[in-house]
């Protein structure tokens, strides 16, 4: 079997294991959702001018919990899974099998982009059928497609950079929201960062690939410029994922 | 001239200053069982871990099926079956699936229902593997390292936790196996599996093999004394001096060198006086018995 296959092979046991875990399934998608309707109900769902457009306030939010689609199904959820894989024996059992590592972590990956994909798409649905949301349409749909697969791939593989220093799974939940939490805030997902706001904020939020996933998902759905040097930073993290990976992705339980 | 699978030559391991494995040399045939014993911390796991592919040495040469292990090349894993200690598998997957997607990993696979069979989880094909029993969980190891159609299979105590009539079973497994020529390296700590399962075994004792030969043989096990012991039945008179030992429990014990003949004297002695001897039992000394001298209560098996 080729590469391509023995990914895709791999993917459908992935799936298939993933739906049957229906707790953990159900919150993947509950999360961003619970998310929109608390922000929606908090802060109102009004007219606004937004990048020239009139459309309803809720399509920020929509936008937002996009971008933490991503980020949950993608960096988050792959690195809590593979901990738990790897302190179960299950990614070292693989590893005494012929089947390349490679295969098996393109996969996960594939699958986690696959779930994100779908994830967004719940929610610009729901957003708009429930709070009128407006939708990326044409050209800005296609450039929100690239920005949102470069992004789904690239935290997923964030997400697998980040097992090296996770010790053991149990550490695992705190240390992915501990690297991911202050960013989301920093990045303007929960809370809309306002021109008063501190410089530093600013700095650090153009330094890590969080801002500009909410940027590029912001034009899609806002209308607001896109920028491809947004999908070129969050593509270069991804890259920098992969090496770290890499290098530094352990297939053996941590003693 | 029998195939040498397995060739192992001052194999050395270490781990900064401590030594965990000191030049070793070993080696497995084709069709033969091999098992090394060996109390925690010995080397045992660091020897197979090598042999497996998933540590490099430190020094040596080591050889399994004409490759070097560590070269990791997807040619020589295709040919061999490993039953971690402590290994995990999705827990949502069902014992079919499980099969089905391992021996996916192998271009010569055997049917996933004939290995479903040979471990007896035929009843369980449809069960995820989160309901299955500790030992049932287990016996889907050995099934998932059967999956490629191996020719050399690593057990790392295989039986753990299995009660008595499935580690039978097991043991029924691994000696089908070898009738079919397939090599067998298997690590335990249960002395009856080694001497049931083994052609060979190998203690390894702070990082050195100690002994090596047939489990009825190791260690002149075959030439050390027979241990004859009986109990006195009340009133019975003194025995001889036949240089017996007694026992915390009363009874006594005779170390001889012709069991047959000392044995005779005993009983024709017990006879002539008109009385039984309460439970006489002769016995050689248990694979147990010289592995716990060769380790010298370094600590449990």
């Amino acid at each position: 079997m080729n590469g391509a296959s023995l990914v895709a092979r791999q993917f459908r046991y992935t799936n298939t294991a993933f739906w049957r875990n229906p707790a953990s399934a159900f919150f993947t998608f509950a999360f961003p959702l619970m998310f929109l309707v608390i922000f929606t109900t908090l802060f109102g769902n009004s007219d606004a001018v937004i990048g020239g457009e009139t459309m309803k306030t809720s399509t920020i939010f929509v936008a937002s919990m996009a971008a933490f689609s991503v980020i949950t199904a993608c960096y988050t959820n792959i690195a809590i899974s593979v901990s738990f894989s790897r302190d179960q024996g299950i990614l070292k059992r693989l590893r005494g099998t012929p089947l390349p590592g490679w295969t098996y972590l393109t996969a996960r990956v594939v699958h986690a982009t696959a779930i994100a994909l779908v994830l967004v798409a719940i929610c610009a649905a729901f957003g708009a059928l429930v709070y009128e949301a407006s939708l990326p349409t044409g050209m800005s749909l296609v450039r929100f497609l690239v920005a949102l697969l470069v992004g789904a791939a690239s935290f997923a593989a964030l997400g697998l950079a980040i097992t090296a220093a996770i010790p053991n799974a149990d550490a695992s939940p705190a240390i992915v929201n501990a690297s991911i939490l202050p960013l989301l805030f920093l990045s303007g997902v929960f809370v809309p960062i306002t021109d008063d706001a501190p410089g530093w904020i600013d700095v650090i939020s153009k330094v890590f690939p969080v801002r500009h996933l909410v940027d590029s998902m912001n034009a899609g759905f806002l209308g607001t410029p896109f920028r491809w040097s947004d999908v070129l930073v969050i593509g270069l993290w991804g890259l920098a994922g992969l090496v770290m990976a890499s290098r530094f992705f352990t297939w053996e339980p941590r003693k | 001239m029998s195939e040498r699978v397995i060739d192992v030559r001052g194999l050395r391991k270490a781990y900064g200053d401590m030594v965990a494995v000191s030049d070793i040399d070993l080696h497995v045939d084709r069709g033969e069982v091999f098992a090394l014993l060996g109390p925690n911390g010995a080397g045992k796991t660091s020897t197979t871990e090598i042999l497996e592919g998933y540590r490099s040495r430190t020094a040596g040469e080591v050889s399994v099926l004409g490759y070097d292990p560590a070269s990791r090349a997807a040619a020589f894993r295709e040919r061999i079956g490993i039953v971690l200690q402590s290994t995990g598998v999705d827990p949502f997957l069902t014992v079919r699936e499980t099969i089905d997607m391992y021996a996916g990993y192998y271009p010569r696979r055997r049917s996933t229902g004939e290995v479903i069979g040979v471990v007896g989880l035929d009843e369980k094909a449809d069960t995820r593997v989160n309901k299955l029993s500790g030992g049932q969980q287990r016996r889907l190891d050995v099934a998932i390292a059967l999956a490629g159609d191996p020719d050399v299979l690593f057990l790392d105590e295989p039986t753990t936790g299995f009660d008595p009539s499935a580690r039978r079973n097991a043991w029924e497994i691994v000696r089908n196996l070898t009738a079919i020529g397939k090599t067998v390296f298997l690590t335990t700590h249960l002395m009856d599996e080694a001497q049931y399962l083994a052609h060979r075994v190998a203690v390894i004792s702070r990082g050195e093999i100690v002994a090596e030969g047939p489990p009825d043989t190791i260690a002149g096990r075959d030439r050390m004394l027979s241990h004859i012991r009986y109990r006195l039945p009340e009133g019975a008179p003194s025995p001889p001096a036949w240089g017996q030992t007694v026992e915390p429990d009363g009874s006594f014990t005779v170390r001889a060198e012709d069991a047959t003949r000392m044995a005779h004297e005993i009983t024709g002695w017990a006879l002539e006086r008109g009385f039984s001897l309460e439970r006489l039992e002769v016995s050689q000394p248990s694979l147990e018995d010289v592995y716990l001298e060769l380790t010298d209560g370094e600590g449990s098996p």
